[in-house]
């Protein structure tokens, strides 16, 4: 419980509930992506410089600008006039509970915190690139197919809009 | 010329020698920081002068030749200017988004710094991932224009963000597909390593530097780099989401006094960073370019500098002489021709890296030969497919006939 690992916790936590309760809806875009630079504070803290840099570059760089632009591209930011709790909330409440409570029963008991305190050896970008070349190269190309699958099929739905006018742009 | 070559790192480690043990490591931290936030908004000062002078002369003007000796201290008076202005906050604008936008500007350009090596032992942190490090925290000018366009409330602000996130993810791709493939030659993410991998030289007497930018796929690679650098630092001829003469100023057009100035460092810096950036990846970063000995005697931060300076002067050069592009242009030839050339480049690379070890005669020359024809025969279809979609016509005007 060192000092940085306060800050970034804290600021994750006051944002990810700001995000949630704000009532503007670009400010809690802008709220999200300071959780995901929490986030990827956390991960850097813990040695994991690839996945928090890699967090950065696709949450921050990408997904966020992708939020925002569907907002921008769709409605206006005007605040909504009904309530921010629906029907709903208590089953949602609910459900959460149980998932983070399922989380923390599995991350107790698995052998990760089992383990004793010895240092992890430090992990490499370049060890991280063999491993993904080599013992995951099936997962990795599934995941690559599946996306070049999502983009052709997003390509094809703005296409069927655009209606030969834009053009595919 | 030791001494003077490692002058900044020696005299940080006499000053730390000063600093109680217990304070030694923020005292580190600080020595590591204040030289960048000074030395790059001094540089920022004196190239808007010399920017406006060459433009000047490019346009067959003088420039500002009031203040001081040739004009030279121009910088001062606007510096001064700028922050005795009022500074004007529209009334529906977003105030606390309107305030931050600048700052998450400046931030993630200075926060780039920290990973580029400015000479021989001089860099800010040496981690593992530098150039993800580059890019990550490139992801927050992306956020920061957003932020500034729409906090205004004004349309043209709001036009000049869109426009600039559109162009800025566009020429990402190329940007990194570009700088990919110097992390594919020399296997690794470290600035440092990319540094070392172009030490010396080749052929008769050493006397080609073993730069990246003198291999076909290095030569082609930099100049994705620059052109993608432009676009990502809003340089004209890609400057659409500020141009003056069809959206006012882009996304900073409801920003006045200092919030101004922020915005304009903030570019430049970027512009900077983004240029020393390409200094190490394929100019050598700062390694000297000749093998004759009294090119020794020039420090190695001198050389990144000057080579920095190349590069700045280049856009400066490129912006006196280019019209600025239209949108649709600007989207044809980030996807349809810079993203499939930085694509063939990688595989370029790849076939560079594992011809390597060919060793008969004349192996060179086909190595060579090979890797240029595989360059250049898509540059030649590319090229000739985006000129030939081109439809010319008689320019309409709609409201200025």
């Amino acid at each position: 419980m060192d000092a940085p690992f306060l800050i970034a916790a804290v600021l994750t936590l006051l944002s990810a509930i700001a995000a949630i309760s704000l009532r503007n809806v670009v400010h809690c875009a802008l709220c999200l992506t300071l959780t995901f630079l929490g986030l990827a504070t956390l991960y850097l803290q813990l040695g994991a410089q690839f996945v928090g840099l890699t967090q950065i570059v696709v949450n921050v760089g990408a997904v966020a600008i992708v939020i925002v632009f569907a907002i921008l591209l769709t409605r206006s930011s005007d605040n909504p006039g009904e309530s921010r709790f629906n029907k709903g909330a208590i089953w949602a409440g609910l459900i959460c509970a149980a998932v983070f409570a399922t989380l923390v029963v599995a991350i107790n008991t698995s052998y990760v915190s089992m383990k004793s305190g010895a240092p992890a050896p430090p992990l490499t970008v370049e060890k991280i690139g063999h491993e993904l070349m080599g013992r995951y190269v099936l997962p990795l190309e599934a995941i690559a197919l599946l996306l070049t699958a999502a983009l052709i099929g997003a390509v094809i739905i703005a296409m069927k809009e655009s209606n030969e006018k834009g053009g595919g742009q | 010329m030791q001494q003077l070559d490692q002058i900044f790192v020696t005299l940080k480690a006499w000053a730390l020698g000063h600093v109680p043990e217990p304070l030694q490591v923020p005292a580190s931290i600080v020595m590591s920081i204040a030289p960048i936030m000074l030395v790059f908004p001094g540089i920022f000062a004196l190239t808007t002068v010399a920017e406006r002078k060459l433009l000047g002369r490019i346009q067959n003007r003088l420039g500002p030749n009031r203040v001081g000796p040739f004009g030279f201290l121009q910088w001062a008076a606007d510096g001064l200017k700028t922050i005795t202005k009022e500074d004007v906050v529209p009334r529906n604008a977003d105030k606390v988004v309107h305030f931050l936008a600048p700052v998450v500007l400046l931030v993630s350009a200075l926060l780039a710094y920290s990973v580029i090596p400015f000479g021989r032992n001089m860099y800010a942190i040496d981690i593992d991932a530098g150039i993800l490090f580059f890019f990550a925290v490139g992801a927050g000018t992306e956020l920061a224009v957003f932020m500034a366009g729409w906090s205004s409330r004004n349309k043209y602000a709001l036009l000049g963000a869109m426009r600039a996130i559109a162009q800025m993810i566009s020429y990402e791709l190329p940007l990194l597909l570009a700088a990919l493939a110097v992390v594919m030659a020399t296997g690794s993410l470290n600035p440092n390593d990319m540094v070392a991998a172009q030490e010396g030289g080749r052929g008769w007497g050493a006397i080609v530097p073993n730069w990246f930018v003198f291999t076909p796929w290095g030569f082609v690679g930099c100049i994705l780099f620059l052109i993608a650098a432009a676009a990502e630092s809003n340089r004209s001829p890609f400057d659409l989401p500020e141009a003056e003469s069809e959206i006012i100023a882009g996304y900073f057009v409801e920003y006045s006094g200092m919030k101004f100035a922020t915005f304009f460092l903030a570019e430049y810096l970027g512009l900077f960073v983004i240029s020393s950036m390409c200094v190490v990846l394929f100019l050598g970063g700062w390694h000297a370019p000749f093998p004759f000995f009294w090119c020794d005697w020039i420090p190695s931060w001198a050389w990144f500098l000057s080579k920095l300076a190349c590069i700045v002067l280049l856009y400066i050069w490129m912006r006196g002489t280019l019209p600025r592009l239209r949108i649709d242009q600007l989207m044809n030839f980030a996807w349809k021709f810079m993203l499939p050339m930085a694509l063939i480049n990688l595989v370029v690379v790849a076939v560079w890296k594992y011809t390597r070890p060919w060793d008969y005669f004349g192996a060179e020359l086909v190595r060579w030969l090979l890797c240029v024809g595989l360059l250049a025969l898509p540059y030649l279809l590319l090229g000739r497919n985006l000129l030939s979609n081109r439809k010319w016509g008689p320019r309409t005007y709609r409201y200025a006939s």
